[in-house]
């Protein structure tokens, strides 16, 4: 009962926040110096064109008046034309959020083996040189951001070594059999190996660039949430049974270690996802973040607000999905 | 015939002091032999020796640890492992840590049996079933399906009660097993504890700082003080004439029952230099 | 003890004064650039374009670290570029703390209203995606140092807020407010003469770090072009320039990167240890 009315008022409070992003991104971009309709006309164009270009898209209404226009809009499903793609906004965001989907959760997948594998191994092998090692490593992990590691592994796996692709989310010259946009996934699906490794080919260098830092916090985390755990009796109690040093990490503190750590992770994911943003700038890659930059720079207003509208969605989705699981798997707060 | 046999045992910090210092003793089948002395003195850390979790920071610097007639400091860890986990059982001190939080009561129980001893989940779930009932707890089959932070202190300790003797050891360690818990219980768990040693011939090596604990569950007793074993009797003898002036002093800073208004006496000055020197402490 | 994590902690130490010593020579960088720099960052010399660095085949001496496609010196360029870097640095850090901080305080301490709105601002800010964001503000207000500045401190500040709020509320909760208020003495001199001298050391560590997270911000944004301008040397603009030309002129994108790389990475260990000193001291 409990939890029924903390959901209700987790969706009340994320309702308030996906409300004040809109404002803000809203009215922010209206402020704009450069004028996204005069940015579309060929230069010879007439104070008349773009006065009904202007009308076209609204933009000659009040701003409060354009609100309410677009979020009457948006209610109904409708968030209005790209300027400068000329196509619905919400089709052209839904096109391009699969391959950002995929790129955040291989990312997350790879930041949480790496992470894992970091604090499982610094905890089996305490106290040595390794664990001061793999110490070392997750401090500078953390230190320097993903696009600096993207540059990195682009000079090193693009240029040094070339074993990865550098650019795109998949060799152009490929026919692609897909229905959906989501490649990856539709490539494992169809038993189209060929294409799988095609795709990762292009997504584990930008993907590897986002889990770094994230890997380095799971890993820092995890192994401390650990080594508390180590020390409680009933791991104790679980070596006197005769059970070996690795089950006892990994059936007796794991679990306990792990919720303290989840939460972290969810926030985590959502600074990962925003990442997604340069680095797939940096790495040509065709995905949400990339035509964001594209929108910004044209000035394309609808396309704008609709991309900042879905991030902030994805953002308190993760939030909340990380709370419920929390919930879920914390049997104090299922049964007590 | 010894089942334990503690010979010459020495240990200390890595790097620092003196934790044990050639401690000697026998727990021969079936029987309950009590290890006594003062916070310190060692008496935990000789029950961790043999059931091989010594914190990180000790080492065993000199001696044997005989096992059902196998020195189990000679063997590669893995197997002195699977040997200690196969013979022996803990009951641990705070009960309230003790079990797993996200774990239910059973797997708790049944786990070690089935991984461990290689039983068949039937055969261990009965055998759960069977000894909660022994430690008289009503409705085992709703507590097998428990997690820990539902029941109460008192019958987590029963828990692990049951759990220790569910595995058939040959040798338990109870590391001060009523330590935590409530006066008021205290003695009902010591109560459980004597009659399961008895129904089930465990032998048990009982580690307390409380004499009176010893005087009711055990048959032979050890009094360490500062990683030194200074007497080593039957509690019979022990109580009527204990042999070492120490031990004396202990036994007269006991509170008595039956003579609540007489002061409490500590051990004199001079008994804990004659005993610091015969130790060689300093 | 025989421990290798103790040989990790002395060489954490080491670390330390490597990271100081890097920002201290970034400092003394700035301050005499024209002095330092060879060339004018801005000279281009048509002829002696993507010219490699002085070890190599077919390098002039006269560019030690060789020239971009346009002929422009990258050593002369990325030293100019500290200043920038640093500038922008210390002064966005510096207004991202301030605002961040007092709001922090005033909603960790006074709770009631500021709280709740100062926290709901934190949610809404947060549910943006920071890159994002900052490009489009970039957008919105022009190019320009007061630009990148400005978006520095309207992102970021949520950073400090939070993280002074929560040590806020802990000392706020702490017997020695609690015989301050005793005492007489009014909330905002509690807040001014107790709380603020607890809370400064986390202060001085956060700012630090975010001097890191400027210093990296300024660099995406020249990245993505919305910088100052293209032809002013930054750290970002070269690397972005140096990204189109990776396999041409490799030198134009690796030693800004490495500055960069090396910054970034010295004022977070700065930070790090900052924070370790303090800790145990607090605590």
């Amino acid at each position: 009962m409990a939890l029924f009315q903390t959901l209700i008022l987790r969706v009340i409070t994320t309702a308030v926040t996906l409300l004040g992003v809109a404002v803000i991104v809203f009215f922010v971009i209206r402020v704009v110096p450069g004028n996204p309709i005069a940015m579309m006309l060929p230069p010879g164009a007439t104070a008349e064109d773009i006065a009904n270009l202007t009308a076209i898209y609204g933009l000659d209404k009040s701003i409060p008046q354009q609100f309410l226009i677009w979020g009457a809009g948006v209610l109904g499903g409708d968030f209005g034309t790209s300027i400068t793609l000329k196509q619905p906004v919400l089709e052209l965001v839904l096109g391009r959020l699969p391959a950002t989907l995929e790129l955040s959760v291989l990312a997350l997948v790879m930041a949480i083996v790496i992470g894992g594998a970091a604090a499982l191994t610094g905890t089996r092998l305490r106290e040595t040189r390794v664990e001061g090692g793999i110490d070392v490593a997750q401090g500078m992990a953390l230190s320097v951001p993903d696009f600096l590691w993207g540059l990195v592994l682009i000079l090193v796996f693009g240029v040094l070594v070339p074993v990865f692709q550098i650019s795109g989310r998949v060799t152009p010259s490929l026919q692609l059999p897909f229905v959906s946009d989501f490649y990856l996934l539709e490539s494992l699906l169809r038993l189209r190996f060929d294409l799988t490794l095609d795709l990762l080919s292009h997504m584990l260098l930008p993907a590897l660039a986002l889990a770094i830092p994230l890997a380095a916090i799971i890993g820092q985390l995890l192994k401390q949430s650990l080594k508390e755990t180590m020390h409680l009796d009933y791991v104790t109690l679980a070596r006197t049974q005769g059970y070996s040093e690795a089950k006892v990490i990994w059936s007796q503190a794991l679990p306990n270690a792990i919720l303290p750590t989840l939460t972290l992770v969810g926030v985590q994911f959502t600074f990962l996802i925003g990442g997604t943003v340069i680095i797939e700038r940096l790495f040509s890659y065709e995905g949400l973040g990339n035509m964001a930059i594209d929108a910004v720079i044209n000035r394309d207003l609808p396309l704008i607000q609709g991309i900042v509208i879905l991030f902030a969605v994805i953002f308190t989705g993760v939030n909340l999905l990380v709370d419920l699981t929390y919930a879920a798997l914390n049997p104090r707060l299922r049964h007590g | 015939m010894s089942f334990l046999s503690v010979r010459n045992l020495s240990a200390r910090v890595k790097g620092g002091g003196t934790l044990l210092r050639d401690v000697s003793l026998d727990v021969a089948v079936g029987e309950v032999r009590g290890l006594v002395g003062e916070s310190g003195a060692g008496k935990s850390m000789i029950g961790k020796a043999v059931l091989g979790i010594l914190p990180k920071a000790v080492e065993i610097t000199s001696g044997q640890i005989m096992l059902d007639g196998v020195d189990l400091l000679a063997l590669p860890p893995a197997q002195r492992r699977i040997k200690v986990g196969a013979t022996c059982a803990l009951i641990p001190q705070d009960p309230l840590t003790a079990l797993n939080p996200s774990r239910r009561i059973g797997p708790q129980i049944t786990d070690r049996l089935v991984d461990i001893l290689g039983w068949t989940r039937q055969r261990a779930e009965e055998r759960a079933l069977a000894l909660l009932g022994e430690v008289q707890i009503t409705d085992p089959t709703r507590v097998l399906r428990q997690y820990p932070h539902e029941l109460s202190g008192g019958m987590r300790q029963r828990i692990l009660i049951a759990s220790a003797f569910a595995a058939e050891p040959k040798l338990i360690v109870a590391d001060e097993p009523t330590t935590a818990l409530d006066v008021t219980v205290q003695k009902q768990i010591l109560k459980l504890i004597a009659a399961l040693q008895v129904r089930h011939g465990t032998a048990l090596l009982f580690v307390t700082h409380d004499l009176g604990v010893v005087s009711k569950v055990c048959q032979k007793l050890s009094v360490l003080y500062a990683g030194k074993v200074v007497e080593d009797s039957a509690v019979a003898d022990f109580f009527r004439a204990p042999k070492h002036p120490y031990s004396a002093a202990l036994l007269a800073a006991t509170p008595k029952y039956t003579d609540p208004l007489a002061g409490l006496q500590p051990v004199p000055e001079a008994v804990i230099a004659a005993v610091r020197a015969e130790v060689g402490h300093g | 003890m025989a421990d290798g994590r103790f040989e990790v902690r002395r060489k954490a130490g080491l670390r330390l004064w490597l990271s100081a010593a890097w920002l201290i020579l970034l400092v003394i960088v700035a301050l005499f650039a024209p002095y330092l720099a060879p060339k004018d960052p801005l000279e281009q010399d048509l002829f002696a374009g993507r010219l490699p660095p002085f070890w190599m085949q077919g390098a002039d001496a006269a560019f030690l670290l060789g020239t971009d496609s346009l002929g422009r010196d990258v050593l002369s360029r990325i030293i100019f570029g500290t200043r920038i870097a640093l500038t922008v640095a210390v002064i966005s850090a510096s207004l991202t703390c301030l605002v961040g901080a007092a709001l922090g305080l005033l909603a960790g301490f006074y709770r009631g209203w500021a709280d709740v709105v100062v926290s709901r601002f934190i949610d809404i800010w947060m549910a943006f995606p920071p890159v994002l964001f900052s490009i489009l503000l970039i957008a919105v207000i022009g190019p320009g140092l007061f630009s990148i500045i400005a978006a520095i401190v309207v992102i970021d500040w949520t950073r400090f807020a939070r993280v002074i709020r929560a040590e806020a509320m802990t000392q706020g909760a702490m017997d020695y407010v609690a015989s301050a208020r005793v005492a007489g003495r009014g909330r905002f001199g509690i807040l001014l003469r107790e709380i603020l001298p607890n809370v400064l050391p986390i202060i001085v560590v956060l700012l630090t770090l975010e001097m890191g997270i400027a210093v990296i911000v300024e660099a995406i944004l020249s990245f993505v072009n919305l910088s100052i301008s293209t032809d002013d040397p930054t750290w970002g603009g070269m690397i972005s320039e140096g990204r189109t030309s990776i396999h041409q002129a490799w030198w134009v994108l690796v030693f800004p990167l490495i500055t960069l790389f090396l910054t970034v990475l010295s004022f977070s260990q700065l930070g790090e240890g900052l924070k370790n000193r303090f800790d145990p001291v607090l605590r």
